[in-house]
């Protein structure tokens, strides 16, 4: 029954699984803290740098390693809204429509991304480059209209820059706005 | 300058050469390079560690009570009274810092942990001496990546110099320092859902009592304070209880970084000393309403607490904690949202009211079901399909959230309609009568079946 349900997901989320080095900054992490379950959260982020996202497979590990159950695991991939449980684009831009974003424009820039890219919300353009989504209060407020790309902050986003913003994702390799 | 030594999220620029308040917490903005060990430390850093430890537990925590400092993460609990609330029992104890910033309006501990992150380690540190903890963790929200990243290489710079792990500073004090990233809800804010979550669990509020000084994180009496709150402490054992009580209003002492968003001309957040008026934050250091407009309305702590309509003697209130009270509202987490009066109320009100159904933890149903209803109704009422009699039943269901919840969350949904309902009242009623808006861009337009 179990084996059953392992199969199903494998088939739907394909083979993953983590890399060795994925494997011991997991372990680590577990280490530092005096019960291993707590580490199930920044475990997670370890899992979707590599994926994209939270495929099964890697759930089990995970689970394996925490020695915990993998429903576990599933309880919190369904719960925080940072993890995505399908695949979205290389870029994940979430503008942030709580009410200082949205008193200074983030409607507007939310409609422009979406007319610019031609998906709607969450869905990822053909090139599989970008996914538009909205975000509830990035605690960035005083710098509204504020967005992400992936977890990496852009202040101030007014819409002349959201064009460049987007033009710049589509052919970019590597985060833009990563600052170590 | 390099991208690293630069401030972010952007401060707001300054108008004179000084700052209208010393900077204390935000004293990186003065001094390039803050996040750096060994610049913190050229600036007084880690003196406040170092006069801690040469203290007897008890004396650090009667230090703090002298102090007055105040949690600031919305409550305003004395902080001093928290920690002596930590049962002398053998085993451990833990310190948990709450750095979950998730409030709309609310973006100053995001500038802490990003620029000054040594001011927060050393005052989690402190925390632990006194309540006798080995561990202290920073529950940062996930979203805050660079954030955490900046945080976790000011531990093992911290480590290297002997200020984290054992034997710190060469006495018998050991303390490891944990950066422990959450993954995006509101509700892990909730001091018991940041322990639940913190467990490795899904961000669910717990019942109290046992309150987490008895049985916190692991089971184990446990400090939750503050990101801003715990910052404030190596000031404090640094300069002395009396040095810092001299600062403030009679009963919130102190200086406090207030976030100013929304219609502003020059949003940013400005650390000013306890109780300035609104009138210095939002006019004299924020420009006032921007495009020359009029402020129509401000929430003074956060989208949890009700608005004000910026009167002359509303403008003039201290901002702490009791005198924002005083006129109906509370400080909360010093976040200023500011609306023009360009802005239609009701729209603003959904926006703020889709906040709490979107981060609803679905624990309890009052708070589940009824903030769908409240968005639904408020939708209606904003897109011109209102009915009469339905601002009635907005505040009924309201009426069922608040105080019905398990958690403060529920309570707050209905805040924003009922502070916005007394004050403009007439514009609501306009949406059903006129099926559109009373003032804004769609002013005039019809709305009815436009989505
Ligand atoms: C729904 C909800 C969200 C909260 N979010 C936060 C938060 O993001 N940061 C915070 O410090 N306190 C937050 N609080 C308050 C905490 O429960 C707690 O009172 C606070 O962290 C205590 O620290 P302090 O005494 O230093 O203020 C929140 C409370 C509720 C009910
Ligand atoms: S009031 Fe809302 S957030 Fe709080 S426990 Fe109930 S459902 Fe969860
Ligand atoms: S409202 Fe957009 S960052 Fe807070």
């Amino acid at each position: 029954m179990i084996d059953n349900y392992s199969q199903k997901l494998k088939e739907r989320d394909g083979e993953f699984s983590l890399s060795e080095s994925a494997r011991q900054e997991i372990i680590e992490l577990k280490n530092q803290y005096p019960s291993a379950r707590s580490a199930i959260l920044p475990a997670l982020h370890i899992v979707q740098a590599q994926f994209g996202f939270i495929p099964a497979e890697p759930m089990e590990e995970l689970a394996e390693i925490l020695g915990i159950l993998r429903g576990d695991v599933e309880q919190v991939v369904t719960f925080y809204r940072m993890y995505n449980q399908k695949p979205v684009g290389k870029f994940h831009v979430k503008v942030c429509d709580s009410i200082s974003c949205y008193l200074r424009g983030s409607d507007e820039l939310i409609e422009q991304g979406l007319h610019k890219l031609g998906t709607s919300l969450n869905e990822t353009s053909a090139d599989g480059k970008i996914t538009l989504s909205k975000i509830e209060c990035l605690a960035a407020c005083a710098s509204a209209p504020c967005l992400q790309v992936n977890d990496e902050y852009v202040y101030n986003v007014q819409p002349e820059d959201f064009d460049e913003i987007l033009d710049t994702l589509k052919t970019a390799e590597k985060n833009p706005y990563f600052i170590p | 300058m390099a991208q690293q030594d630069q401030i972010f999220p952007p401060p707001p620029p300054l108008l004179t050469e000084k700052p209208p308040f010393e900077y204390q917490l935000l004293k990186h903005r003065a001094v390039p390079g803050f996040a750096k060990l060994d610049v913190y430390r050229a600036n007084g850093g880690y003196k406040g560690l170092e006069r801690t430890v040469t203290m007897q537990p008890d004396e650090v925590v009667n230090e703090m009570k002298a102090s007055g400092l105040r949690g600031r993460g919305g409550a305003g609990f004395p902080a001093g009274m928290k920690w002596s609330f930590i049962p002398k029992v053998p085993g451990p104890k833990y310190v948990t810092c709450n750095t979950d910033e998730s409030e709309p309006g609310t973006c100053k501990d995001h500038e802490l942990i990003e620029n000054n992150p040594h001011q927060l380690i050393e005052g989690v540190l402190i925390t632990c001496y006194a309540i006798g903890s080995e561990y202290g963790f920073i529950y940062v929200r996930g979203e805050f990546a660079r954030g955490i990243r900046v945080l976790k290489r000011a531990v093992e710079e911290a480590r290297a110099a002997g200020l984290v792990g054992k034997n710190i500073l060469g006495t018998n004090f050991n303390c490891e320092v944990i950066i422990h990233s959450g993954a995006g809800a509101y509700i892990c804010g909730e001091e018991s859902a940041l322990l639940e979550s913190l467990e490795g669990k899904r961000g669910y509020p717990r019942l109290r009592p046992p309150f987490p000084a008895v049985a916190g994180l692991y089971a184990r009496p446990t400090v939750i304070n503050n990101c801003e709150t715990l910052s404030n402490v190596p000031h404090i054992m640094r300069e002395g209880a009396a040095w810092y009580s001299s600062f403030g209003t009679e009963k919130t002492k102190g200086f406090r970084v207030y976030s100013l968003s929304g219609h502003v001309e020059r949003p940013g957040t400005y650390e000013l000393e306890c109780g300035a008026t609104f009138r210095t934050l939002i006019n004299d250091l924020g420009g006032g309403a921007w495009k020359g407009r009029k402020i129509k309305a401000f929430i003074p702590g956060g989208s949890s607490t009700p608005m004000l309509a910026p009167t002359d003697e509303v403008l003039d209130t201290p901002m702490d904690f009791e005198g924002i009270a005083a006129r109906g509202s509370m400080q909360g987490s010093a976040g200023v949202v500011v609306i023009d009066d360009q802005t239609c109320i009701v729209g603003a009100v959904l926006r703020l009211v889709e906040f709490y159904k979107d981060e609803s933890c679905g624990k309890c149903t009052p708070c589940r079901e009824g903030t769908q209803w409240l968005v639904q109704m408020l939708h209606r009422l904003e897109h011109g399909e209102g009915r009469e009699g339905d601002l009635e039943l907005i505040s009924d269901v309201g009426g069922n959230i608040a105080g019905k919840s398990f958690c403060l969350l529920g309570d707050s949904a209905p805040v924003p309609y009922n502070s916005a309902l007394k004050l403009f009242r007439e514009e609501f009623e306009y949406h059903i009568t006129h099926k559109t808006c009373m003032v804004g861009p769609r002013a005039g337009k019809q709305l009815a079946g436009v989505h």
